[in-house]
């Protein structure tokens, strides 16, 4: 699967939340999708999964528009996981799961929805109802539901935000696990570090623009966090791996 | 599962069905009526069975049917467990057409032309929610919308009612709007029922698509249910089932907030399952309340609409004192 964006711009009102925006990912790409608050980065996601068209610009799917799609095929081809997830009403968690499988004619849960349960490590939460899941375990239970649609793209606005440092990490080599296998998966996220470390490729987007976009070292330089965070940020390394935090406004 | 219970609903519904047609204030040899009426004897026994008994049975079960569901779907569109077939506008509005029927006379010189002002007055209002939902117009509008239509045929028929030509005629107004089922005939029902019909199977093709909108709209769209159309669905669905019952009932409240609460547990919560089992529960209540109505002893006989409220306004407090997990 090939996911392209060209010079897509998504406008609300008068206000204009992306702006000329390309990308363009092939199957077995993980990419973090970087940004201060108010940066575009959710209306891209949406305007990625089909969601909303863009005002101005064209979304490609293996060189398919969405239209050619259909609703029906892009709910089989895109597996979405918004930012905030709500279970609104309190289903059995594997229930939850099981509604992944929708796209594919049935909400039952079947080997499929066992498998995403196992992945995401909400195998024990199975019976319990949705009603009764700490914030953490909403999250990996959302993204199990999310892992069961099986779709070659798998688009999840801010997966760990929730999560406690263990569930971080396994949430990153999860969403990894999923590209290894030949998905396109794009994230949005807030931790430069597991960025860096989990993600193939990086994005940074600020004010509705593409910012930088390339390895982590291209994109998390001393130049783009002060641009893009307003903030300078120490590096380290570990183990061989780039460590990055956010120090101190800049200046 | 689910099936099991919607089965067992279905009994109660068969059970309590053949009960209404059972009660009344004549005597009826049910055995002989039916024997009468297959064989085409116009006795008196067979006229009772057809004229009053079966009509009111079958509109019972087919408008507690048409409440339970709408009210079922509604609150699963709305993901809001308060969501109520009335919330649309379209039950307010045809009870206004009602009332102009009836305050222009029409009623008295032609006896369809009430439920047929009913059927305009739902089908005014429905015109006006399709037409925001089509121009893209989200749940949340188009639920305002609804109550707006609601205030204004409330206040419209508020008026008709201030300018009544006779307290007489007031009085006859304000006993139609409590919603009963007395004196309905089988043309009423061949009047009604195909629009319910098509409401049912409008809104149970909604399933799949309100159990995806557990998870919010924007994952029920990604999982391919285009939401416009689940709208237009479930709007449209409401409008006919709702519309020709009050057409044809009057407004019958409570049901169709209360039933889908009290069915939601024993679908484990699903609201594509909920649809049939709520819309069984919201028939054998509609029937049941209808018995009680012939059987309590009161003169003028009590009006369907005020048991069901009398009976669902306590019970609705009664489960918000123990509703869980609602407001998370």
């Amino acid at each position: 699967m090939n996911l392209a964006a060209r010079s897509v711009t998504v406008t609300r009102g008068t206000a204009t939340l992306v702006r000329d925006l390309s990308l363009a990912l092939e199957g077995g790409t993980f990419l973090g999708l970087l940004g201060p608050n108010g940066a575009g980065k959710t209306s891209l996601m949406r305007v990625l999964a089909g969601l909303e068209a863009p005002a101005s610009g064209h979304v490609f799917y293996d060189g398919r528009a969405a239209a050619e799609i259909g609703r029906r095929g892009l709910g089989r081809t895109i597996a979405y996981l918004p930012q905030d997830g709500r279970i609104h009403w309190p289903l059995p968690v594997e229930e939850v799961v099981a509604l992944g499988r929708l796209p594919h004619g049935s909400a039952a849960v079947d080997e499929a929805a066992r498998r995403a349960m196992a992945a995401a490590g909400v195998e024990a939460l199975a019976r319990r109802s949705a009603d009764t899941l700490s914030g953490g375990e909403r999250a990996r239970v959302l993204l199990a539901r999310a892992l069961a649609v099986e779709a070659p793209i798998l688009l999840a606005d801010e997966p760990s935000a929730a999560l406690d440092p263990l569930h971080q990490l396994e949430v990153m080599a999860l969403l990894r696990d999923t590209a290894r296998r030949g998905a396109v998966v794009v994230a949005v996220l807030h931790d430069l570090t597991l960025a860096g470390r989990f993600c193939d490729r990086l994005a940074l987007m600020k004010d509705g623009r593409l910012l930088a976009e390339g390895t982590a070292a291209q994109v998390l330089d001393d130049a783009h966090l002060a641009e893009a965070f307003g903030v300078d940020a120490v590096r380290l390394t570990h183990v061989g791996e780039m460590v990055v935090l956010p120090w101190s406004r800049r200046g | 599962m689910p099936s099991r219970v919607v089965l067992g609903l279905g009994l109660v519904v068969l059970v309590l069905f053949c009960a209404s047609v059972a009660v009344g204030y004549a005597p009826l040899d049910l055995g002989a009526a039916f024997g009468d009426l297959l064989a085409g004897r116009q006795s008196l026994s067979a006229l009772v069975l057809s004229e009053l008994r079966l009509p009111r049975a079958i509109l019972g079960g087919a408008v507690g049917f048409s409440l339970g569901i709408t009210g079922a779907a509604l609150q699963g569109l709305m993901r809001n467990p308060l969501a109520d077939p009335g919330v649309v506008g379209v039950s307010g509005a045809a009870a206004l057409g009602a009332v102009i029927a009836f305050y222009f006379g029409f009623s008295a010189s032609f006896a369809l032309a009430l439920p047929l002002g009913g059927l305009m007055g739902a089908a005014a209002a429905t015109a006006v929610l399709l037409a925001l939902a089509a121009r893209g117009a989200g749940t949340v509008m188009l639920i305002l919308a609804g109550v707006a239509l609601s205030s204004l045929a409330g206040a419209l028929t508020a008026l008709a009612l201030n300018l009544a030509p006779s307290p007489y005629a007031a009085l006859e107004l304000v006993f139609w709007l409590m919603g009963s089922l007395a004196d309905r005939s089988l043309v009423h029902v061949a009047l009604a029922l195909p629009f319910m019909a098509v409401g049912w199977v409008l809104v149970l093709a909604t399933g799949p698509a309100l159990d995806a909108l557990t998870l919010g709209e924007d994952a029920a769209e990604s999982l391919g249910f285009p939401l416009r159309r689940v709208r237009l669905l479930v709007i449209g669905g409401t409008a006919a089932a709702v519309g020709a019952s009050v057409a044809v009932a009057g407004a019958i409240g409570f049901v169709g907030l209360v039933v889908p609460h009290l069915v939601r547990p024993l679908v484990g919560h699903r609201p594509g399952r909920l649809l049939a089992a709520s819309g069984l529960a919201g028939a054998a209540l509609t029937l049941g309340a209808d018995i009680v109505v012939r059987l309590v002893p009161t003169r003028p006989e009590l009006q369907l609409g005020v048991v069901t409220a009398l009976i669902g306004a306590p019970f609705f407090l009664f489960l918000l004192a123990r509703l869980r997990g609602v407001e998370s």
